[in-house]
């Protein structure tokens, strides 16, 4: 993924190294072309039919774990902290947003009905209601962030561990406690109208990837990559590391109140015993599975791992034993997840058939500046003399 | 090198292998759904058979497994054998929803569950749009058929506990009770929040209500405070783990009075381990619909027939259960005499709905009719501790 960013900052000077890349505008045209075809391909199978009821619910809640995953991959794959609060996170996010849309229902006069045929107002309470509850995670990550941010590895992991623990026994007790309903206690808030369907999914995972993706590349995304390799070799460079490492976990968080507001729509009811330590734990299965760091890999083993239980109800009984095997058995051969930190580019993909397989690096050193060689802690550049000698080579039969 | 090339391979085969299972288990599904014939009713059954509440889910089966063995036996219904279609949702709200979905696919036309309250919420705010007919065994939580017509349930609620347990202690002439409760179960505060409000309509005064955290074992905080109020009686609604430790250290504490409780008392003696000794329960009281001391004849049938099958002692939720069962094949009895709505048509679904609401089924928790709503109309036990052994003290009419 760093290669990639490379080559577009030298796509302005195609001619000296002769390596064929496509143009910035050129790669968001092609991905969001992707995007928007596999959206009406999958929109209509399911208006059609081909696929059921029950699977468009497993493909709405894989694409909510695909938001979780990917979401805690920033904190987890990129800081290179072990937060184990998301559950929090998420429920914090998915009660304020069905509150929100639930209260403001009768406010604008939506009924449960309008979020199945899609009325403009439906649809606008649903992008307010979601980015509300995002926001409103986002303020609790920031919260927790700044003073446990201070601290590293094991304790960082606790502190995270106890402020979730202390959201689902606030959500238990808030009601009661201050004499209001807001939450329902501990019998969970029920009656939540079923606004998540696939297309509105599909929309927002696809944004959330987007932005976070583009995050991850920009300078700041680097910043944060530079402080999980080495916090004191980027504080020496200027990285203001308390800055971005707070950044990186209140995104987190965001995505992750994201995520819980798609899935309190998605199931109706949100219940406070549901978001323990467990399914902190479930999510951060899902990031090591996948490889921490690597998007693509959150991204397959969400879908994987929701999949799995559902898959195994042929052998009803045995299924959970199955699910615990394979994740040993993941563990056991690729430690390091299913794809490591190797990230997957479109564009780079093409651009590799465009150059007839070959890679920027076999066209031109990379002399990357310095922070941003700490920054990504690849190495880029081969042996400049070799490599010279080649883009010679390739420029020629190029032109 | 050579190992790790076969390792790779052996997890990309595992990936592979996996990916395959989970797209041949979505697609074998669509096609199943016009599987059923004539010659077979299927029902769904659904609860958790796994995860931390299985137990109460594999005793709701056992009893409704029973049921429908017997009436196989008995030449099944209008000379059609009754088909179980068995979910697993591991007492996960989301799981409980994609079993729904999926049962819903699979065609049957009733459904068994769900077990416990908040995934039969979920099931209740998803089966409204289908008109699915539905009777829970054992989900109390007032809300679980608030959504629509077609949710019925065979056991008594929370609140109604509550009401009786108050209006029992205002019988037994308790002027002042005290209370001691989970704060952290749903089902423990709504039979302690109707209790208090029913016991003030009695004139029975609430001298002191104590919460405590899920998960406590020690009580003698709360119950020192209550006991200083010098009550009559306590009232514990609580599961009997909890209960049994309450009970011990307030006679540890020099309580002799009463101690009443509601059906989470139901296992407190008689199964594999003694919670509370003899002499401490003597003469305290707990409402309960089933107990297997009871002389009537058609519950130790029941006990008999079960121990037959399983060779084991029902427990409550077994014979809810059996009851649930009961309730919805005697539905379908009727609509099938009827005959007048084809197998599986919305009139056929609806006409089982009506025949639930008008019909009556003498389970072995008491004769279960429906006034209007999804709450059944049906008898309760008192029962009381006489020797350590359990007997009915009274049974209390339904209204």
């Amino acid at each position: 993924m760093t290669a990639s960013k490379a080559t577009t900052a030298q796509a302005g000077t195609p001619a000296a190294s002769g390596y064929r890349s496509l143009s910035m505008p050129m790669r968001y045209l092609i991905n969001a072309i992707l995007v928007v075809v596999f959206l009406v391909v999958g929109e209509l199978m399911i208006d059609g039919g081909v696929v059921s009821r029950y699977q468009t619910g497993v493909i709405e809640q894989i694409g909510i774990y695909i938001i979780l995953a990917v979401s805690l991959n920033i904190a987890t794959g990129y800081l290179g902290q072990l937060p184990l609060g998301h559950a929090g996170f998420m429920s914090v996010g998915g009660y304020s947003c069905a509150i929100f849309i639930m209260r403001m229902m009768d406010v604008v006069g939506v009924t449960a009905r309008d979020f199945v045929t899609g009325s403009p107002a439906a649809v606008g309470l649903f992008v307010i209601g979601i980015i509300f509850g995002g926001v409103c995670a986002a303020i609790c990550g920031l919260i927790i962030g700044v003073p446990a941010l201070r601290l590293k590895g094991d304790y960082l992991a606790i502190i995270t561990l106890g402020f979730a623990e202390i959201i689902r026994v606030v959500m238990q007790n808030i009601d009661g406690v201050l004499g209001f309903t807001l939450t329902g206690g501990a019998k969970g808030l029920t009656g939540i109208p079923s606004y998540t369907n696939f297309l509105n999914t599909f929309i927002v995972v696809a944004i959330s990837l987007f932005l976070i993706h583009t995050m991850m590349k920009s300078r700041h995304g680097r910043a944060i990559l530079s402080i999980r390799d080495n916090e004191i070799a980027a504080e020496s460079c200027g990285v203001n590391t308390t800055y971005y490492k707070t950044l990186a976990f209140v995104a987190s968080a965001f995505f992750a109140g994201v995520a819980g507001g798609l899935y309190a729509g998605c199931i109706g009811v949100m219940a406070p015993a549901k978001f323990g330590f467990m399914k902190s734990i479930e999510i951060l299965v899902m990031v090591v599975l996948g490889g921490m760091g690597s998007m693509l890999g959150s991204v397959i083993s969400a879908t994987v791992l929701t999949i799995l239980p559902e898959a195994l109800r042929a052998v009803s009984d045995y299924r959970m034993v199955v699910y615990a095997v394979v994740l040993i058995l993941v563990m056991i051969f690729r430690p390091e997840g299913l794809l490591g930190d190797y990230d997957f580019s479109m564009s780079r993909v093409i651009e590799r058939i465009m150059n007839h397989g070959k890679r920027p690096e076999d066209f031109a050193p990379a002399t990357t500046p310095a922070v941003e060689a700490v920054a990504t802690a690849v190495a880029s550049g081969a042996p400049s003399a070799t490599t010279e000698k080649d883009t010679g080579k390739e420029a020629s039969t190029h032109e | 090198m050579n190992t790790n090339i076969s390792r790779r391979n052996f997890v990309k085969a595992g990936a592979v292998a996996g990916m395959g299972l989970g797209l041949a288990a979505c697609g074998g599904n669509s096609g199943s759904s016009d599987g059923s014939s004539s010659d077979t009713i299927k029902i769904g059954l659904m609860g958790p058979y796994t995860g931390d509440v299985a137990q109460y889910g594999l005793a709701c089966r056992y009893g409704a497994e029973l049921y429908v063995k017997q009436v196989n036996s008995n030449g099944g219904i209008n000379g059609k054998q009754i088909e179980l279609d068995t979910q697993d949702e591991k007492g996960d709200a989301t799981e409980a929803v994609n079993v729904y979905n999926k049962l819903v696919e699979d065609g049957v036309v009733g459904i068994i569950g769900d077990v416990t309250s908040t995934p039969t919420i979920a099931v209740a705010q998803a089966s409204v749009k289908d008109n699915m007919p539905c009777v829970t065994p054992s989900a109390t939580a007032a809300d679980v058929i608030s959504y629509g017509k077609n949710y019925f349930r065979a056991c008594i609620t929370d609140p109604y506990q509550g009401k009786l347990m108050a209006d029992f202690a205002a019988d037994q002439g308790y002027k002042t009770v005290g209370v001691i409760y989970n704060q952290g179960g749903d089902y423990e505060q709504g039979v302690a929040d109707a209790f208090i409000e029913e016991a003030g309509k009695k004139g029975v005064t609430v001298s002191d209500s104590e919460g405590y955290p899920s998960g406590a074992t020690d009580f003698n905080s709360q119950l020192t405070n209550i006991i200083a109020t010098n009550p009559d009686a306590i009232f514990s609604p609580n599961y009997y783990q909890d209960d049994g430790k309450i009970v011990t250290q307030a006679r540890k504490l020099g309580y002799t009075g009463v101690f009443m409780g509601a059906d989470g008392w139901s296992n407190i003696v008689g199964g594999d381990e003694e919670y509370a000794s003899a002499e401490d329960l003597e003469g305290c009281y707990y409402d309960c619909s089933f107990v297997s001391e009871n002389e009537d004849e058609k519950v130790q049938d029941f006990i008999k027939a079960y121990k037959d099958e399983y060779n084991d002692t029902p427990s409550n939720f077994c014979a809810l259960g059996y009851d649930a069962a009961m309730i919805l094949l005697n539905a379908i009895e009727t609509v099938e005499k009827d005959g007048k709505a084809t197998y599986g048509s919305d009139d056929y679904k609806q006409a089982i709905v009506d025949a639930v609401a008008s019909g009556t089924a003498n389970g072995v928790t008491g004769d279960i009719s429906y006034s209007g709503t999804g709450d059944p109309v049906k008898s309760t036990l008192i029962i009381t501790f006489k020797g350590g052994a359990q007997e009915v003290f009274k049974t209390v009419e339904g209204k």
